[in-house]
């Protein structure tokens, strides 16, 4: 499938950059720009912004209202600036949500950085669609049978991100302490949120 | 699915270790991130609208999805960059063969410059 050229570069490496060498010789792009582009979704994006807007609405039920009424209003409160039209959908013990495209790979980067790639893949967009009891217990989530699972396809309109429960024995814990635990895998509803191991 | 993940294998902390995205790494390859950065940097120049874009990734996909492959031969990024050049077809900014004549040309450089 991949071709090879015999000095070792792959195909499509060199037909990106010949894209990029004749974009730039047009003046269509600027290599400083696309340098910038690129560490800013590598460095500066990432799930963090949504790891806060979590913690905040464990500890705050009025904020865990608005969050759930208006995503992008709500997540500005905390000086973040949501590009995307977010909506934020909550976990109880009686529903889990699962984040799905599955027509491509829409995904709300501004809250959760760039997808992983097996978000991307076709296995999780078909199979997750097909069934998700299946594919959650497979990433680690096992759900009881009277636990019922939506799934919910993001596009380019609309862009999900999970409120994942707060874990049992938490309740001690700052907003400072509880947002490193939440990673991006329970905003996106294939993982649920733990308390490290008491070392 | 982290005991999977290649990107286990390298430094996780100080200087040489990649950018993560929660023990992920963001691209898999040096092409997949400038691809990424040049698709973006011309939608924030205002040079096309996204969903023009997306309807073409998700015909590419499509497309991949409906023929007989490999399921370990599926590249996100490859999908991407057939979208983009079609994309970038329909735009006229390039003729049909142009990005494979230098794409050659860069294939027959000598060893050593290559980069």
């Amino acid at each position: 499938m991949k071709t090879i050229h015999e000095h070792g570069t792959p195909e499509i490496s060199l037909r990106v950059e010949a894209l990029e060498s004749l974009l730039e010789e047009r003046g269509l792009i600027n290599p400083v720009a696309v340098d910038r582009v690129i560490q800013h979704f590598e460095q500066d994006v990432g799930p963090l912004n949504g790891a806060k807007a979590v913690a905040r609405a464990w500890i705050d039920p009025d904020f865990k209202s608005r969050l759930l009424q208006d995503a992008a209003a709500a997540i500005s409160e905390l000086g973040i600036t949501v590009g995307d039209n977010v909506q934020v959908i909550e976990n109880t013990p009686k529903e889990h949500n699962v984040v799905v495209c599955s027509l491509c790979s829409c995904y709300p980067w501004s809250v959760l950085g760039l997808p992983p790639t097996w978000y991307k893949s076709p296995a999780y967009r078909a199979r997750v669609v097909r069934e998700p009891r299946k594919v959650l217990a497979e990433m680690g989530v096992d759900l009881a049978d009277d636990v019922t699972i939506r799934v919910w396809d993001s596009s380019a309109e609309i862009r999900y991100m999970i409120l994942p429960q707060r874990p049992a024995g938490s309740e001690s814990l700052s907003e400072e302490e509880l947002i490193p635990l939440i990673m991006r895998d329970a905003m996106i509803g294939v993982a649920n949120v733990t308390l490290p191991d008491k070392g | 699915m982290a005991d999977q993940n290649p990107a286990d294998v390298l430094d996780t902390e100080g200087p040489a270790a990649p950018p993560r995205s929660n023990g992920e790494l963001v691209f898999e390859e040096p092409w997949e991130s400038r691809l990424f950065g040049i698709t973006m940097a011309m939608h924030e120049a205002g040079m096309f609208d996204w969903e023009e874009f997306r309807q073409l990734l998700i015909d590419e996909i499509r497309i991949w999805d409906g023929a007989d492959h490999a399921e370990e031969d599926w590249s996100y990024y490859e999908r991407w960059a057939a979208a983009f050049e079609r994309l970038l077809a329909h735009k006229g900014f390039f003729q049909a063969d142009e990005i494979q004549i230098r794409a050659d040309s860069f294939a027959a450089r000598p060893h050593g410059h290559d980069h």
